[in-house]
């Protein structure tokens, strides 16, 4: 305390405004960029002029019609797998927290039959669902048949990687869907129940809005992983990216030049869909931060023990 | 009961009503009428159930014995003939929406301004259309002092501000009975005047309220009624003046004069 009574004089005071302060340099972060940077450099630079990497070859192909083909397959599989499954998965989610007995453990069984076993063994599996069921039927259980199909003519390698890749998908997103709408606060439920809302109208305006904080991130992270998990659709001759380039290098043997076509496409694709799950991420924290609009500084009021 | 109608059906009835949390009895058979107009206030120790008792009348607990009405209709249950049947989410759903309720944490929708909030049970439960609900709703934050701070968020909202708002998103149903469960105790002191003085303007206006709270001052000047419970029974009841100023009760007296040595 005596050391806060003392008297500083004027020109101390302006000495010691902290307004006037200033950084010292850190010669350490300095130095340590230097070098992270010539490491970088020191790569990319061996990177560019080993041949093996066949750089012109890649340059070549980057944009030939069958690897621009089998991009889009790659697209419109993962999109259509990944719409399906979170459609998918949000009813299952749905039904795992209701309380009937029925829903909840048909929407358990699902979840772990699907997550228990891999989704390359789903997908061989469902190519080859003629030598189970040779014929699909649409009949009342012990009654009469209402149609039926050739289950060849149904299962192509297409309808093969949709029905595995979204029925995969959508175990996961329950999950996540599940978690998500666990994070909202309890005092949210109650006050939708006591407006007397309909429970579809408070999932659809009150709780999956603020659940969507808590799902977009890992939901962000699935996206990734369907676009490489398209990729196990090659082994069902299905002729996405990853099997277009295949088909390119079983040809010419460019094997290396050929895979940095599809890593270089892979890792565009990758980057586009981080920079918009940001927005999306900034959309649903609306109302999470910010002071717009408020004269007053904003006061968190703090949850009671 | 200055207000309420003498003889009038009661707004609220309340018979025999019983709750057990597991093995732990919170309500042990409590009877209550609240008239129409009627302002009762609520006091009691914590786990007196007073809140578990106001939370039993929307239905948000369920009754284990006993029935509770509002307006009339048995809540959560319907009679067809001799046989009582338990009611569906829906029409559960449907009861509810004449009942206001504002709580200790005001649960405000976070993602949605003060006006969204306030507009969203009018238009998406009761079908109003848009500009009618936005029309009242503006009144109704006017009529809570926060007319100006429509477009702000909850979180850029003081607790008491937020509670007013929450208040008027209740009032927007035109509720016939309005619910407050501890309204002030999640405020900070400073806070609490503002709220309260909007929730004496109500039962100036003739609104029906049930309000569980721990402010005696609120009790003595806005309540018809003070209703006084303990473990789960309502211990004594009658005008503020009454129970506050000449408790009958040895347990009302305790609670009462622990209360005036704290303030």
């Amino acid at each position: 305390m005596a050391a806060a009574s003392v008297e500083i004089g004027s020109g101390e005071a302006a000495l010691r405004d902290v307004a006037n302060a200033h950084q010292p340099p850190a010669w350490g972060r300095w130095l340590l960029w230097a070098f992270v940077l010539a490491v970088a450099a020191n790569f990319a630079w061996i990177a560019a002029h080993n041949p093996h990497f066949g750089w012109p070859i890649v340059g070549q192909w980057f944009t030939e019609a069958s690897i621009l083909r089998g991009l889009g397959v790659t697209l419109g599989l993962t999109v259509v797998a990944m719409t399906l499954g979170t459609a998918l998965g949000l009813v299952l989610a749905i039904a795992r927290m209701s309380k009937d007995r029925l829903f909840g453990s048909l929407s358990g069984l699902f979840i772990w039959f699907f997550r228990g076993t891999p989704l390359l063994v789903q997908l061989i599996f469902w190519y080859n669902l003629s030598t189970l069921f040779p014929e699909i039927v649409l009949k009342i259980p012990f009654g009469p048949v209402l149609a039926s199909w050739n289950t060849n003519d149904l299962i192509t390698p297409m309808t093969a990687a949709i029905a595995g890749l979204s029925l995969n998908e959508a175990a996961y997103m329950a999950e996540i869907i599940r978690g998500g709408l666990l994070s909202v606060d309890k005092g949210q439920v109650e006050a939708t129940d006591a407006f007397g809302m309909t429970r579809a109208r408070a999932l659809r305006r009150v709780i999956i809005p603020q659940a969507m904080r808590s799902i977009v991130p890992p939901t962000g992270n699935q996206l990734i992983s369907m676009i490489k998990a398209t990729s196990l659709v090659s082994v069902i001759a299905m002729a996405d990216l990853l099997y277009s380039v295949q088909n390119v290098y079983n040809r010419t043997f460019e094997v290396i030049p050929m895979l940095m076509v599809a890593v270089i496409w892979y890792l565009i694709i990758t980057s586009i869909l981080n920079v918009v799950q940001g927005f999306i991420e900034r959309y649903y924290a609306r109302g999470e931060r910010g002071t717009g609009g408020a004269d007053k500084a904003p006061v968190r009021v703090e949850e009671p023990a | 009961m200055s207000k309420a109608a003498e003889g009038a059906a009661p707004m609220v009835r309340a018979r025999n009503v019983h709750k057990s949390f597991g093995p732990n009895e919170v309500l042990k058979g409590i009877d209550l009428d609240v008239a129409p107009g009627e302002v009762v206030v609520v006091l009691g120790p914590s786990g007196s159930g007073k809140s578990t008792f106001l939370r039993c009348i929307n239905h948000l607990e369920s009754i284990q014995r006993g029935f509770i009405e509002v307006d009339g209709e048995q809540i959560g249950y319907a009679l067809r003939g001799n046989r009582l049947n338990r009611l569906s989410d829906h029409a559960i759903a449907v009861q509810r929406r004449k009942i206001g309720m504002v709580f200790q944490q005001f649960n405000l929708y976070p993602h949605m301004t003060a006006l969204e909030n306030v507009v969203e049970a009018p238009i998406g439960v009761h079908g109003q259309p848009r500009g009618e609900a936005q029309a009242y709703a503006m009144e109704l934050l006017a009529r809570v002092g926060l007319a100006e701070k429509a477009n702000a968020y909850p979180r850029q909202l003081s607790g008491g501000q937020q509670q007013r708002v929450a208040i008027a998103r209740a009032l927007a149903i035109r509720p016939k009975l309005m619910l407050f469960d501890e309204p002030t105790s999640a405020l900070d002191p400073e806070l609490v005047g503002e709220v309260l003085s909007v929730m004496r303007d109500l039962a100036r206006q003739g609104l029906t309220m049930i309000v569980v709270t721990h402010e005696i001052g609120f009790a003595r000047e806005a309540a018809d009624r003070v209703v006084f419970m303990d473990g789960g029974v309502v211990v004594e009841q009658g005008p503020p003046q009454a129970v506050l100023g000449n408790p009958q009760h040895p347990r009302t007296r305790l609670f009462l004069s622990r209360f005036i040595e704290k303030v």
